[in-house]
């Protein structure tokens, strides 16, 4: 009999879980089982997020990094365009808003994170895309492009709201970036770049925390630690703005790049039973089937598994995923096992960049990845920045259709490795 | 890994101060522990600690700030005058559990 799978979200996790589901079924199973797999999103934009660092800095452009969506599928795949009103769990049906109903055997919820910037008070009020950004979205960074290159000298203050975020270590490339935008400009000495984070530290694991913390202080960017905005005021009568910390501190700036507070999409609040209190799916680390109920599966951003929300932890969850939902569908037990792999490109500026290779349980550490003859991990090199550059080919033509990439398996390589033991 | 006592029993702190054994934590520790930071705990300090505490029985982890702001009933800033050190950690130290690992 004919099962229906709906992943709901055409980004990466949606759209690398589509594929590789497909190629399951077409290439590698008996034909006794017929499935169908259904992509559901609001848009038609695939944007390679990675590429919005760059746009600020004028080193990337729309055209380059947004492709339609439904072109990233198999042409087998349906390809659904559609606001999710909700999804009903009892029933197992997804309710888009223009009342359409669509049932699943199994559901998988790819639809990421969204900023959430009505829960800092004053962020999108007065001075908002003025001389408060975030480059976090298409229409933020392209707009800090322009008021970087406006931008005569004077506070530029960075900020994350709290934690989780996309990709922890973009607003520290985004200070690195800056700081070598304005030496290329000759008027790095007119402008003083302050970083600060609700984090008792640059990063959040202790060995590449100390490493992050170093490069910025060698390239003269201020580090303020344990800073919760609570509130932001964009134009002060003076035209600058500052930031006010729920403890008091007040930080002011001429232009504040803000990091949002971040929840799961809209949608998923909208369904009695699964979401948590910031909207991201209550999920297995290890399996990556829900907690809420067993026919549904989450991927990405949209988990609150406790590891980075970024494009690589997506990227190594899709083995996983894939295996243990081919299991779920054949009643087998799920054996397929995620282990909470990330790995990440820094870039520093200059022409380098830095790599981190962690999980669950390993900190970042230093070494060589994925073995001892390889990238340097916590230190800067051209091969690392070439490496970040060179990755969005592979992200459209190897991660998106579901095809292993050589070299770089799922599970995270100890080989290569400096152990914590032998750096004390 | 320290130890001290505490309501006259022997409790393992870890180097920040947490508890190691959460089971060890009994409500008049939590209040010891408050005094030693100079603070008096009221019924509204109760509340968090209690939620903080149900929190990590049910699901393992504490909850961060905005999470405590979303479903304690205490507002963000009303928290912070609560605990003025930072309300997760501290709340999450007087109720005897681990410290949120909510930033990754």
């Amino acid at each position: 009999m004919s099962k229906r799978i709906v992943i709901l979200g055409g980004g990466t996790g949606g759209t690398l879980c589509a594929n590789r589901l497909h190629r399951q079924y077409r290439f590698h199973r008996s034909d006794d089982q017929e499935v169908e797999i259904v992509v559901v999103d609001q848009d038609n934009h695939h944007v390679y997020q990675p590429a919005l660092l760059f746009v600020p800095f004028g080193l990337a452009h729309r055209q380059e990094f947004v492709r339609p969506r439904a072109e990233q599928l198999h042409h087998d795949i349906e390809f659904i365009e559609d606001t999710i009103n909700r999804v009903d769990l009892h029933r197992d049906t997804v309710v888009l808003d223009g009342g359409r109903e669509l049932a699943y055997d199994l559901l998988v919820v790819a639809t990421g994170a969204t900023l959430a910037l009505d829960e800092t008070a004053g962020l999108s009020g007065p001075g908002w895309n003025e001389n408060v950004f975030t480059f976090y979205d298409l229409p933020g960074a392209t707009a800090l492009e322009e008021a970087l290159d406006k931008f005569e000298g004077g506070k530029l203050l960075v900020n994350v709201v709290d934690m989780p975020i996309k990709c922890p270590v973009a607003p520290l490339e985004f200070c690195f970036l800056a700081d070598w935008y304005f030496t290329e400009r000759g008027m790095r000495d007119k402008v003083e770049i302050t970083y600060a984070t609700p984090l008792d530290g640059a990063f959040t694991k202790p060995v590449a925390s100390a490493a992050l913390a170093g490069l910025l202080a060698e390239k003269g960017i201020q580090l303020i630690t344990e800073f919760n905005t609570g509130e932001v005021f964009g134009k002060d009568a003076g035209g600058g703005g500052r930031l006010v910390g729920y403890d008091g501190r007040e930080i002011p700036f001429d232009l504040a790049v803000v990091v949002p507070l971040h929840s799961g999409a809209s949608y998923v609040g909208r369904s009695p039973g699964l979401g948590d209190e910031l909207n991201f799916v209550p999920t297995d680390p290890h399996t990556l089937q829900s907690t809420v109920k067993p026919n549904v599966f989450v991927i990405g951003d949209a988990t609150n598994v406790p590891i980075s929300k970024a494009g690589s932890v997506t990227h190594f969850e899709g083995e996983a995923i894939v295996e243990n939902i081919v299991r779920y569908l054949d009643h087998e037990p799920l054996d397929g096992s995620y282990d909470g792999h990330a790995n990440c490109f820094i870039e520093t500026g200059f022409g380098k960049a830095l790599m981190i290779d962690f999980n669950y349980d390993t900190e970042p550490l230093p070494g060589h990845f994925p073995s001892a003859v390889g990238m340097p991990l916590l230190k800067e090199s051209r091969v690392n920045h070439l490496g970040k550059l060179m990755f969005q080919w592979v992200y459209w033509h190897a991660l998106l259709p579901g095809r292993d990439i050589p070299g770089i398996g799922a599970d995270m390589p100890n080989r290569g490795k400096t152990q914590q033991e032998e750096l004390v | 890994m320290t130890t001290m006592t505490m309501s006259g029993t022997e409790v393992r702190l870890n180097a920040e101060g947490f508890f190691e054994d959460p089971s060890q934590w009994t409500r008049e520790m939590a209040t010891e522990m408050a005094t030693a930071d100079g603070l008096t705990l009221s019924d509204k300090h109760w509340q968090v600690i209690d939620f903080m505490r149900r929190e990590f029985l049910e699901k393992g982890t504490g909850p961060t700030v905005r999470v405590l702001g979303k479903a304690s009933g205490v507002s963000i800033k009303e928290l912070y005058q609560l605990f003025p050190t930072g309300p997760a950690k501290t709340a999450a130290r007087l109720a005897g559990i681990p410290k949120p690992k909510g930033c990754i």
